[in-house]
């Protein structure tokens, strides 16, 4: 079962490819140095128009998560963890993502993790692992499942 | 001094189809069914209706969520109107009501029929019915403008997953337990035992709700709304209009619209709220009634933990309490200190999308809710949505 990947655009594209690099690329207010998320044309703070994008740590922490345990179509490999991460960046940063190595049972809000990217077509999309205190991950091929 | 526009508008009748698991009927049909009721119950005829309101209007490929829009019943009923308005981008569900009470206000229109109707029971067994063919790999991605633009590649494809994790962060920072939502679905059930349209009325125990297999941590089964057929209308007239109804009609006290937070299903600043909080607080700004004065709450329950976010959205319990408030369900049961959801909600009753928790409230205010009603209701909330979609209602009795 494939996952449901996003449409690119001009707006969206660093952070949906910029993992090709093994680095994950957030949108950022040159004037104010606000991290922009979801990306914008302005920064919704000091509505400024320089928005950059930066990279960030990697780093961050599980807001808060959910183990899905329903096979919503057939194929879907269960149980899984999604999860939104906050980044050490900025407080209120957050992504949607999986958390991936690691039993869905071990995750914890409030717990470190490391991004690590897992690559479908063109798009790499910014995953998290429990931060082992090693370097971030690289791009790597697979499900992620 | 602010003015409160709404007041100039009064709900004057409603209707409802049935309700059923794969009743096979087209949501037109349905529809018209809906409109026809409630245009009757306020003792008018569609030649007086002069306005149309529907949420979310059409969409393709919507699995039954979307199935009809202003244009199937403007032409199904051959109205004539001078304003109408269908979309999603509103405050949840009950932005079709809001725009419609706005157009009455206006005096764009005297009586706007507002509708919601859904065939998603029947969608989905079509859907499991025909498969895609062997092999067949549809890789249409998700629209950029999409609200599930960020979630959906993470396999986060339900609002039980988005907002199980809302209800797993309130029970981390505030200590709400299984067992507390559980007492939403149980209590329900028992309200739905009430209400012979009710899809579900068979009691649901606490063990049974425990027993029951996860869908996502830490919803279960029973946890999650039941989808189904079904249309719900309302007709909004303006207030000067009263003397041409059948009954005293429900009065408007406020609505609440707002969203000062994130647009969004992860970037609120506390992620143990929703827009709910922000909609609540506009309500209550918009009049001298308080939460004590409540006599009944509809509020929308796609979920189990929804009404507990609304209790706290609408400051009925303080932040974090509405888990110990609904726990042995006695304060929300008949003879309770506010009544909920007496028709048994969208987890008994069936996914009617917002629009049954508005119909309900009125007929409860009517005093034509049957076996079901709240005794001397004269002051009802209803609110719909979840995350980012948020509308409440304030009414009182004529």
């Amino acid at each position: 079962m494939p996952r449901t990947l996003p449409e690119l655009t001009p707006e969206n594209r660093h952070v949906w490819t910029s993992g090709a690099t093994g680095r994950l690329l957030i949108s950022q207010c040159a004037a104010c140095g606000y991290w922009v998320h979801p990306p914008g044309p302005v920064c919704p703070r000091c509505r400024a128009r320089g928005i950059t994008p930066r990279e960030v740590s990697g780093r961050g922490t599980v807001a808060t998560f959910t183990v899905n345990h329903q096979p919503w179509e057939p194929g879907l490999t269960v149980p899984y963890v999604v999860a939104i991460v906050e980044l050490v960046e900025q407080a209120g940063l957050r992504l949607t993502t999986n958390i991936v190595n690691c039993p869905p049972e071990q995750v914890r809000i409030g717990m470190p993790v490391r991004l690590t990217f897992v690559r479908d077509e063109d798009v790499y999309l910014p995953m998290f692992a429990p931060d082992d205190g090693e370097s971030a991950g690289t791009a790597v091929d697979g499900t992620g499942r | 001094m602010i003015r409160i526009g709404e007041r100039d508008a009064v709900i004057s009748g409603v209707g409802q189809s049935t309700i059923g698991r794969r009743l096979g009927r087209s949501g037109v049909d349905l529809s018209v069914e809906a409109v026809t009721r409630a245009v009757d119950h306020a003792g008018l005829t569609l030649a007086d209706i002069d306005g149309v309101s529907t949420w979310p209007g059409y969409q393709p490929n919507s699995m039954g969520m979307a199935p009809v829009g202003v244009r199937d019943v403007k032409e199904a009923l051959g109205l004539e109107v001078d304003w109408f308005c269908g979309g999603s981008e509103t405050p949840g569900q009950f932005g079709a009501v809001f725009n419609a009470v706005a157009a009455v206000a206006a005096g764009f229109a005297r009586h706007v029929v507002c509708f919601r109707t859904v065939t998603e029971a029947t969608s989905i067994a079509a859907a499991r019915n025909s498969p895609n063919p062997a092999g067949a790999v549809d890789r249409a991605r998700v629209p950029a403008g999409s609200l599930l633009h960020w979630q959906m590649p993470f396999d986060a494809r339900s609002a039980a997953n988005i907002l199980g994790m809302v209800a797993n962060l309130h029970m981390h920072t505030y200590g709400t337990t299984r067992a507390q939502l559980g007492q939403i679905a149980c209590t329900l059930r028992e309200h739905a035992a009430r209400n012979p349209k009710a899809v579900y009325r068979t009691p649901l125990t606490m063990d049974d709700y425990l027993s029951a297999r996860m869908i996502s941590t830490p919803f279960g089964l029973y946890d999650c709304d039941v989808p189904v057929d079904a249309s719900t209308a309302v007709v909004i007239s303006a207030a000067g209009c009263a003397g041409d109804l059948r009954r005293p009609p429900v009065r408007v006290e406020a609505i609440g619209s707002a969203l000062h937070g994130r647009d969004s299903w992860d970037q609120r600043a506390d992620l143990t709220t929703m827009a709910a909080t922000d909609a609540a607080r506009m309500l209550w700004r918009r009049t001298d009634l308080k939460p004590s004065d409540l006599d009944l709450a509809t509020l929308y329950d796609g979920f189990s933990f929804l009404p507990l976010a609304w209790l706290e959205a609408l400051a009925i319990c303080g932040p974090g309490e509405s888990g110990p408030f609904v726990e042995d369900g006695r304060n929300i049961s008949f003879g309770g200190t506010l009544p909920l959801n007496p028709h048994g909600g969208q987890l008994s009753e069936g996914r009617t999308h917002g629009f049954g928790h508005l119909h309900e409230a009125c007929l409860q205010l009517w005093g034509e809710a049957g076996d079901r009603q709240v005794p001397g209701a004269r002051v009802a909330v209803a609110a719909a949505g979840g995350g980012p979609l948020a509308g409440c209602i304030l009414l009182t009795s004529g």
